[in-house]
């Protein structure tokens, strides 16, 4: 019997086992963590229908337990290289493993804020990052830099996307929905709280975003304002000041906030760099580079290496999912193929 | 203190078939990364000469793209060229370039009184 090798657990790796272990396919799962879904675990309810993460989390745990499945946690995946006749698997730890195909689902990880110094990162407590307030949404505590229920909170677009100075010129795709979708938790758990979205662009590209958007402005009230901010300084009570300029009215503008969330963007995982490398697949920004973006999406041009979800660009969670679904069925198709001796 | 700070003559309508951009173009080669500008106004909340005149060198920059020349060139004698918005603008252009390419543009005689 054939075997796959699946390298990540995260929506797009344990997608594409499940279906590749439904058909009869003998499936090895590597995940450098010791638990799998480590991307969603600290996030609360998902864009666009507010689902809970976790209901996802148990869903995707469960088809873990397929028949044919085998998980391999705390297994860091560091070099693939084809041997003549199969391919072969090297962990970090310098033992070797084989398959006869190889599926790289080794996702994203954020942008580090720390790299946009002049917005305050890791100096002022009031700036966070979209993961940090991720977690304080679960967690139903939003609070300022003294530990109460802030008065206001403002998101900033674009941070480490769409930047020359980041080195990033692409759109990292789901932050604007997720600013969006935070902004409405913000002003659920904090009513007296006010939120404000500071974007360039608001791109509401799938179904339902438009909705959201249109939500968050009748419903919840969120402050829009085009503008990117230039620059965050502490004030002494522990609040940040903001420096931008509102774009519309062509004026400067100057606000004080409790908390600034910086909507961090998606960058290749260390990971998904590494193993681009190694095999050769690398391509912009150290995303996995497939053969055509129309017909041929999952394949790498080396035969039987595969890629889905977003260790090729950024992706929401629908989209990593249905990507490893299509990449599934290369999979199998490749593997039939070459059983049958092409 | 100027309470209404918008120094530069503000036309009721752009009208893109009669306004010539031969200037804008001629800039464009001079500076070809501001071709890349998205407006995103990090040059103007950055900018100096901001923190003391109602200057918005976003403003300038884009009136310029427009074909709207009037006043222009006396806004841009309140930038001091210092840089700032070339070490913050997230797509690269070169602003300090620019400033420099537009104030010559706008000092050379023009052929008819009008633009
Ligand atoms: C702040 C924020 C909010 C978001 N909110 C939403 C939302 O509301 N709705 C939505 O649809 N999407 C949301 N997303 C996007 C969502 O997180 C991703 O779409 C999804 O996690 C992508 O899944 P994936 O399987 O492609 O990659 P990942 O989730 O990144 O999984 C990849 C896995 O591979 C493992 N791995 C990496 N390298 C190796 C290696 N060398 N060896 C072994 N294992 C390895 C990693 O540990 C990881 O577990 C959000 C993202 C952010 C940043
Ligand atoms: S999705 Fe929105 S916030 Fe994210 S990089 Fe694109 S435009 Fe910026
Ligand atoms: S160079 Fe001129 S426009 Fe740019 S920041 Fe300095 S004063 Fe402002
Ligand atoms: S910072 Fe750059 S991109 Fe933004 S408005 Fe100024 S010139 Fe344009």
């Amino acid at each position: 019997m054939k075997k796959v090798a699946i390298i990540g657990a995260g929506p797009a790796g344990i997608e594409a086992a499940s279906v590749l272990a439904r058909n009869g396919v003998q499936v090895t799962l590597f995940e450098k963590s010791e638990t799998p879904l480590k991307n969603l675990q600290d996030k609360a309810f998902l864009f666009p229908n507010f689902q809970a993460a976790q209901e996802i989390i148990d869903d995707l745990s469960g088809k873990l337990l397929t028949d044919g499945i085998t998980s391999a946690f705390g297994v860091d995946i560091v070099d693939v290289r084809w041997q003549g006749t199969e391919w072969k698997l090297f962990d970090s730890k310098e033992q070797t493993y084989v398959a006869d195909a190889v599926l790289i689902a080794t996702g994203y990880q954020v942008f580090d804020a720390h790299r946009k110094e002049e917005l305050g990162y890791g100096i002022y407590k009031g700036v966070i990052t979209s993961l940090d307030m991720e977690r304080m949404i679960k967690h139903g505590k939003i609070l300022n830099a003294n530990g109460d229920e802030p008065r206001r909170v403002t998101f900033l677009q674009c941070v480490g996307s769409r930047d020359e100075k980041s080195g990033n010129h692409y759109c990292s795709k789901i932050c604007c929905v997720t600013a969006v979708k935070q902004a409405i938790e913000v002003r659920r758990q904090l009513p007296k709280c006010e939120a404000s979205v500071f974007y360039m662009d608001l791109r509401m590209w799938g179904q339902g975003f438009e909705e959201m958007y249109r939500t968050a402005q009748e419903k919840y009230g969120v402050n829009f304002v085009r503008g990117r901010i230039s620059e965050a300084a502490g004030t002494f009570d522990s609040r940040v000041q903001l420096k931008s300029e509102d774009t519309l009215m062509g004026l400067p503008l100057k606000m004080t906030t409790d908390l600034l969330v910086l909507m961090v963007g998606m960058e290749a995982s260390c990971g998904t760099k590494a193993l681009g490398k190694a095999c050769e697949i690398g391509g912009d920004y150290g995303f996995i580079r497939t053969v055509n973006p129309h017909l041929y999406d999952n394949e790498t041009g080396k035969p039987g290496l595969f890629a889905a979800g977003t260790c090729k660009r950024p992706m929401s969670v629908s989209d990593s999912i249905n990507d490893a679904r299509s990449a599934a069925l290369a999979v199998k198709e490749y593997i039939d193929s070459v059983q049958s001796g092409k | 203190m100027i309470e209404f700070g918008f120094a530069l003559k503000q036309t009721r309508s752009e009208d893109l078939d009669k306004t010539s951009l031969e200037r804008f173009h001629r800039l464009l080669e001079l500076t070809p990364s501001f071709k890349r500008c998205f407006q995103c106004g990090n040059c103007s909340a950055t900018c100096t000469a901001r923190q003391f005149t109602d200057f918005s060198i976003r403003r300038v920059h884009t009136s310029f793209r427009r074909g709207e020349y009037d006043g222009l060139a006396e806004e841009l004698r309140k930038c001091m060229l210092c840089g700032k918005c070339t070490l913050v603008c997230p797509r690269g252009v070169n602003l300090r370039s620019l400033i420099i390419n537009m104030r010559e543009i706008l000092d050379e005689p023009q052929k008819t009184g009008k633009r």
